[in-house]
């Protein structure tokens, strides 16, 4: 039996994790997401460091910018990232910020952290690829349901569902952290905007791998990962 | 301008298969035709102006050059963070084309005048800024912003001046004042024609610009260096003083007195009416301008 290198399995995320320290107002943020970006990275996305500048990689978004440390992790974990550059996050010569920023972090497609901004720029990701007649590479944003409260995720949702953009892909981690919620649930505001809508348990690696890469047709997909409400 | 801006960008969506158009409905029936032409190209995303935005940040980051367009409140203030984050912020670069201007549709009011436009991207760096004055300036301006990569804002009015001038080289003396004369005045964009006839019988030098941003600073302090007096007028189009730190930079070596004639920043005027009036309610009409050149050059 082969081992693995050290620091690049699922299992090594929490010492990975363990080197930031210092946000733990966002830990449960980022703890929320740990199953998704590791079923996302190790499993789903076609993107690796030698792929990375590939106009054919699949695009990975990450919307919901504030507590980063597992999405760092992951990217070390899959070698974008040295993982020594984990222990100085958020110094002020780092790489790696509370928010990520895209032209400091290797592997990261877009900068964020200001709510309501990666679903947007997914759509146009997505639009510029099917322009250029890309039609392999996935578009997949990472969002939260408290983030689904801005009005520009709603522009978005809407128009891509009409615009049939089927490369994309939003993920949605619900924690019930939305403060005054979506009645029938979040996938079923999704579908009604013209999206195929999957909702899963967000712990359940298995899922949510059959959820991200069953066939939803010629609409958009949209994974909402139920995890347990913040609080 | 509005149809030269739709004329050249529809040509150049021919040519160019990295050119991509978003709309928010305003002017999606002067790009029907190169709709059909080229379906994922030129996309109307419906009254969607964040998303507009957005949508042209990721058009940017699969590689593509777009071109983003409505009236300019619903550009440049309505999505502002769109415009900080989705672009700046990202490390890439869209053409924001705008129409409207600060009020020319004086009669829907205030809701649809931005004079705040140029000053609020003069909140973000890099911002290349163009306020042509004649269709044909729009044309040459718009081929260049095409061509590149960077983030460019293109200020379309339906009101300019009679003849086009030289674009894309600074600042362009219209009119130059003798050794002794009083200053220099520099006209934006669509205010060329009032300032000439303003101060037809002051002896200043009248320079003219259709791109305020970057600002030529270095032609400024020639021009005035050749004047007799080290005062400065600026008069632009939106809201007063918009590039006034931009002379005090430029004149930052020589002891000097500037003023600006734009929109006014103290009060929202609120008024229908004709864009006339509101030059007149701005001092920005031809008396408007005389009056107050008089006063600043002391004569």
């Amino acid at each position: 039996m082969s081992t693995a290198p050290a620091l690049t399995r699922y299992a090594d995320l929490p010492a990975l994790i363990g080197l930031m320290t210092g946000d733990e107002k966002h830990r449960i943020a980022a703890e929320s997401t740990r199953e998704v970006l590791w079923v996302l990275y190790d499993r789903v996305l076609n993107v690796s460091p030698e792929t990375a500048d590939d106009p054919d990689r699949d695009r990975f978004l990450l919307s919901k910018g504030h507590g980063p440390m597992t999405y760092y992790a992951v990217l070390a974990a899959k070698g974008f990232l040295d993982v020594a550059a984990l222990r100085r996050w958020a110094a002020f010569d780092s790489p790696l910020g509370h928010h990520p920023d895209r032209t400091l972090v290797p592997g990261a497609e877009i900068s964020s952290g200001s709510l309501g901004h990666g679903l947007g720029l997914g759509v146009g990701t997505a639009l510029g690829l099917r322009a250029q007649g890309r039609h392999r590479p996935r578009v997949v944003v990472l969002l939260g349901d408290g983030e689904l409260d801005e009005g520009s995720n709603h522009e978005a949702i809407a128009a891509a569902g009409r615009l049939g953009l089927d490369r994309l892909t939003a993920v949605v981690v619900d924690n019930g952290s939305a403060t005054h919620g979506w009645p029938g649930g979040i996938g079923e505001r999704f579908a009604r905007e013209g999206w195929t809508a999957r909702t899963v348990s967000g712990r359940d690696q298995d899922a949510l791998y059959d959820a991200l890469t069953a066939p939803h047709g010629r609409r958009p997909l949209a994974v909402v990962a139920r995890v347990r409400p913040k609080g | 301008m509005r149809d030269t801006f739709a004329e050249t960008v529809s040509a150049a969506l021919d040519t160019d298969p990295r050119l991509a158009v978003v709309l928010a409905d305003i002017s999606a029936d002067r790009f029907a035709r190169a709709a059909q032409r080229h379906p994922d190209r030129v996309i109307n995303l419906g009254i969607r102006e964040q998303l507009l935005i957005g949508a042209a940040g990721g058009l940017a980051l699969a590689g593509m050059r777009p071109v983003a367009h409505t009236f300019a409140p619903f550009l440049i203030e309505r999505p502002f963070e769109q415009v900080k984050l989705d672009l700046g912020h990202q490390g890439v670069g869209a053409v924001l084309v705008s129409i409207g201007a600060s009020y020319d549709g004086a009669h829907y009011g205030r809701t649809h005048m931005a004079p705040g436009d140029v000053a609020l991207l003069d909140t973000l760096p890099d911002w290349t800024v163009h306020v042509p004055g004649h269709a044909t300036e729009v044309e040459r301006l718009l081929r260049d912003a095409l061509a590149g990569e960077g983030n460019v804002y293109v200020r379309l009015t339906e009101r300019g001046n009679a003849a086009a001038r030289p674009v894309g080289a600074g600042l362009v003396t219209v009119r130059a004042g003798s050794r002794r004369s009083a200053g220099v005045v520099v006209a934006v964009g669509p205010m060329l024609d009032r300032v000439l006839a303003a101060t037809e019988d002051l002896d200043v030098t009248v320079a003219y610009t259709a791109t305020v941003r970057p600002f030529d600073r270095e032609g400024l302090n020639r021009l005035v260096a050749q004047a007799g007096h080290a005062d400065v007028l600026v008069v632009e189009p939106y809201l007063a003083g918009t590039s006034a730190h931009e002379v005090a930079e430029a004149l930052g070596d020589r002891r000097h007195r500037q003023r600006s004639l734009g929109v006014r920043r103290d009060t929202e005027v609120r008024g229908y009416g004709t864009p006339a009036d509101h030059d007149r309610a701005h001092g920005l009409d031809t008396e408007g301008i005389a009056k107050a050149a008089r006063d600043f050059f002391l004569v």
